[in-house]
């Protein structure tokens, strides 16, 4: 090959971008699968949605796998949960995609949490002596179904921004998912009207907004700190709080090891519950309303068993 | 270089340069854009509503005793940090200087928000045992590795590492990356650890073992490793099967031991292909073939200098497990790597070969176990071999400190076998950095 020909080839190479067809589907890449049922409730049959960490996967550790580039690399648009959530997993995806549209403050590139009502963001001096805190807030907001509106509408403004044709779908889509959700909260609230002020203990602190929301009162934590595993004597310090305190529900995120909190239970007589705090957590979760039907039927009836207050 | 070539480079990086900044507007993008204005004014609008609502709030706050409603209080932007003024010197003034109280520039708070991340790891190594050919010191801090990382612009972003070591500092790597140039390419240019196999890429902190295969130190530059100046260029190999990429780097061509420039054009090259398949949701795998070429230290200084090269083949092979519903307590990772080293020098070319085996569980979720085979020949003197077996044993108090120990048994090939014990601290502070995969 001479130069002449390579350098030909070198400009073709450069220069050819497959041009974005207004027919084509919006390719909409989410990092949880709870992000990415919003995102199919507004996009309809306009998107494709996929999501990287599995609902029943940890999602503070998810692996930086090439096969998730593959998958940035051909996105019109990233959603994220923010707040930190993926910092130790998803820089180094969105720095190989080769994709400039989701690159970090990109028009592809969403965190859906700049809106939402977040909990516990840390006022003053934060160490690490608290273990691994989040410094932007708790990232487990979606666990609220008016953060769920939020987030919503946010993507809303996000897919009217990439395909402006599609605003009246869009806005059609949206506004029917916000008055089902709206519908369904009403419902659910008055279903957990009657256990108003519960206390409960959980593993994580995943269930913050979702205990906010629904009236439970989280009174201790399975994790001495969090991200630091369970320590003999904070156990056994929680089992006498929870005795003291009569406490029958021990919530556990689905990626956790039950072994601490079952002797919990043992000793307390307290209810463990593996309760999915995403979409896709558990087989019956394949969407938003279905987390949230799926999670406060297992609570209530859990409730109603122990008598817990 | 010839004229032509030039013309054919600058018409090259001028297309480049055109398409990453530039776009002629059609009547698609004035639609676009004009879209892009509607939905920034509906944004401010909403905006200026949000404000009048929480400037109503506060009025209200301020005429009662009562407080707000959460949500409102949860919409309330920080306060605006008041500007810091000097004074104008007397005398300016009248002098045709400025008037009124001057700006000041920095210490507002806001300059922290353009600080890249910064962490610093601390490595600290202790050794029990005999060893002629390669005495460790009994306790050292062996390393303290400074990042510094931060997107640079919409285009590109930054890193440095920053080595403090037992000899002074070193530029560990420090390269800007542009992640999406046109044509799918992936560029970096810096000083950086060379895209040649897997250790060689990695800094020290995330080796799964305290000290690095007895074939790097052999064949591949030891502990720093073929890191050097240079450019390099990656691309994703579109296919409907795998992930591939192909990776070329031009290097200045000095690389401790094994690569040495004496004179300009004396460039080391590295080229690395990389094939990944996840083959279940919990298992994957990741082969790689790579290759370095460049002028080697053998020869004396202004007589035959330069002559001799080096040449090296590479294969890896990663091997990973793990469950994604117990991902943070079980793990398994396997991995291995062949050289093959030609090295020309005055006697004549020596083919030396080295490679490691190594396999790592994770049975709990703070604790590792891992074992290590070594087996190598010596660059300059193929004949002789060395070898090595380690267990390795490590726990993690939190994900941002570790503490490691590890058994190696050394069978070196001109000197009494070595038995040591060798054991680590490690410990993180600062921005939480992603995990390497």
């Amino acid at each position: 090959m001479n130069i002449k020909m390579f350098a030909v080839l070198l400009i073709a190479l450069l220069t050819t971008s497959v041009p974005a067809g207004a027919q084509s589907k919006l390719n909409v890449v989410t990092t949880t699968e709870d992000l990415a049922a919003i995102a199919r409730e507004v996009g309809g049959d306009h998107v494709t949605v996929d999501a990287i960490a599995k609902g029943y996967q940890d999602p503070h550790f998810v692996e930086a796998k090439p096969s998730f580039i593959l998958k940035l690399q051909k996105a019109d648009l990233l959603i994220l949960v923010g707040r930190d959530l993926e910092i130790g997993w998803l820089p180094p995806l969105i720095q190989q995609s080769r994709n400039s549209k989701v690159q970090v403050g990109a028009d592809g590139y969403l965190d859906a949490s700049l809106q939402a009502h977040i909990l516990e963001i840390p006022q003053g001096q934060i160490t690490r002596a608290e273990g691994d805190v989040h410094p932007l807030g708790n990232p487990h907001y979606w666990l609220d179904p008016e953060n769920g509106k939020i987030i919503a509408r946010e993507i809303f403004d996000k897919f009217v921004r990439v395909r402006p044709n599609d605003r009246t779908y869009f806005e059609q889509r949206l506004n029917d998912f916000v008055s089902r959700l709206n519908d369904a909260e009403k419902r659910w609230v008055d279903l957990m009207a009657p256990y108003k002020g519960t206390k409960v203990v959980t593993y994580h602190r995943s269930y913050s907004n979702f205990a906010e929301r629904f009236g439970l009162n989280i009174t201790g934590y399975v994790e001495p700190k969090p991200g630091i595993p369970p320590t003999p004597q904070h156990t056994l310090d929680l089992i006498n709080e929870m005795k003291r305190g009569n406490v029958k529900i021990v919530l556990v995120e689905p990626y956790f090891d039950l072994k601490t909190p079952n002797s919990i239970g043992r000793e307390t007589g307290a209810e463990v519950l593996v309760m999915p705090p995403s979409v896709g957590g558990v087989k019956d979760v394949p969407d938003y309303f279905k987390l949230f039907d799926y999670d406060l039927a297992m609570l209530t009836n859990a409730i109603k068993k122990t008598g817990a207050k | 270089m010839r004229p032509r070539t030039i013309a054919w480079t600058l018409i090259v990086f001028s297309v480049l340069c055109h398409s990453m900044f530039a776009q002629t507007p059609t009547t698609a993008d004035l639609n676009e854009l004009r879209a892009q204005i509607d939905a920034l004014k509906a944004d401010y609008d909403k905006r200026i509503q949000m404000l009048e609502a929480q400037l109503q709030a506060l009025q209200n706050q301020s005429q009662s005793t009562s407080k707000p409603e959460t949500p409102v209080e949860a919409a309330v932007p920080p306060p605006q940090q008041q500007q810091p003024a000097a004074q104008v010197p007397s005398g300016a003034q009248g002098a045709g200087g400025p008037g009124g109280a001057l700006p000041v520039y920095g210490g507002t708070g806001g300059e922290r928000v353009f600080n890249p991340d910064i962490a610093v790891i601390g490595d600290f190594l202790g050794a029990i045992g005999s060893n002629k050919v390669n005495p460790n010191p009994a306790l050292q801090m062996h390393e303290s590795e400074a990042s510094f990382q931060a997107i640079l612009d919409p285009y590109a972003r930054a890193d440095f590492f920053l080595s403090f070591g037992q000899e002074g500092v070193d530029l560990e790597e420090g390269y800007i990356t542009f992640p999406a140039l046109p044509g799918g390419l992936l560029m970096r240019v810096g000083k950086m650890r060379a895209a040649f196999g897997k250790v060689n890429q990695l800094h020290n902190h995330v080796l799964p073992w305290t000290d690095r295969p007895i074939m790097t130190n052999n064949l591949v530059a030891g502990e720093d490793g073929i890191n050097d100046a240079g450019i390099s260029v990656a691309r994703l190999i579109p296919n409907k099967w795998v992930f591939l990429e192909a990776t070329a780097q031009a290097y200045r061509g000095d690389s401790n031991d094994v690569f040495h420039s004496s004179k300009r054009g004396e460039l080391a090259y590295v080229g690395h292909f990389r094939g990944y398949q996840d083959i279940t949701e919990s298992t994957n795998i990741d082969l790689g073939v790579s290759y370095a070429h460049g002028h080697n230290p053998a020869g004396i200084a202004d007589f035959d200098l330069g002559r001799f090269r080096t040449t090296l083949w590479g294969t890896d092979a990663t091997i990973r497990w793990r469950p994604l519903k117990r991902s943070i307590y079980r793990s398994f990772v396997g991995r291995s790597e062949f050289v093959w080293s030609g090295r020309a020098q005055p006697t004549g070319v020596q083919h030396a070969r080295g490679y490691y085996v190594a396999g790592d569980y994770q049975f709990a979720r703070r604790w590792f176990a891992g074992l290590r085979y070594d087996h190598s020949g010596r660059a300059e003197d193929a004949s002789l071999v060395d070898q090595g077996q380690s267990a390795i044993l490590t726990y993690w108090p939190s994900e941002f400190s570790q503490i490691r120990a590890q058994y190696r048994r050394t069978k070196y090939a001109d000197a009494p076998i070595a038995n040591e014990l060798l054991f680590q601290f490690q410990f993180s502070i600062g921005a939480h950095g992603a995990h390497p995969f």
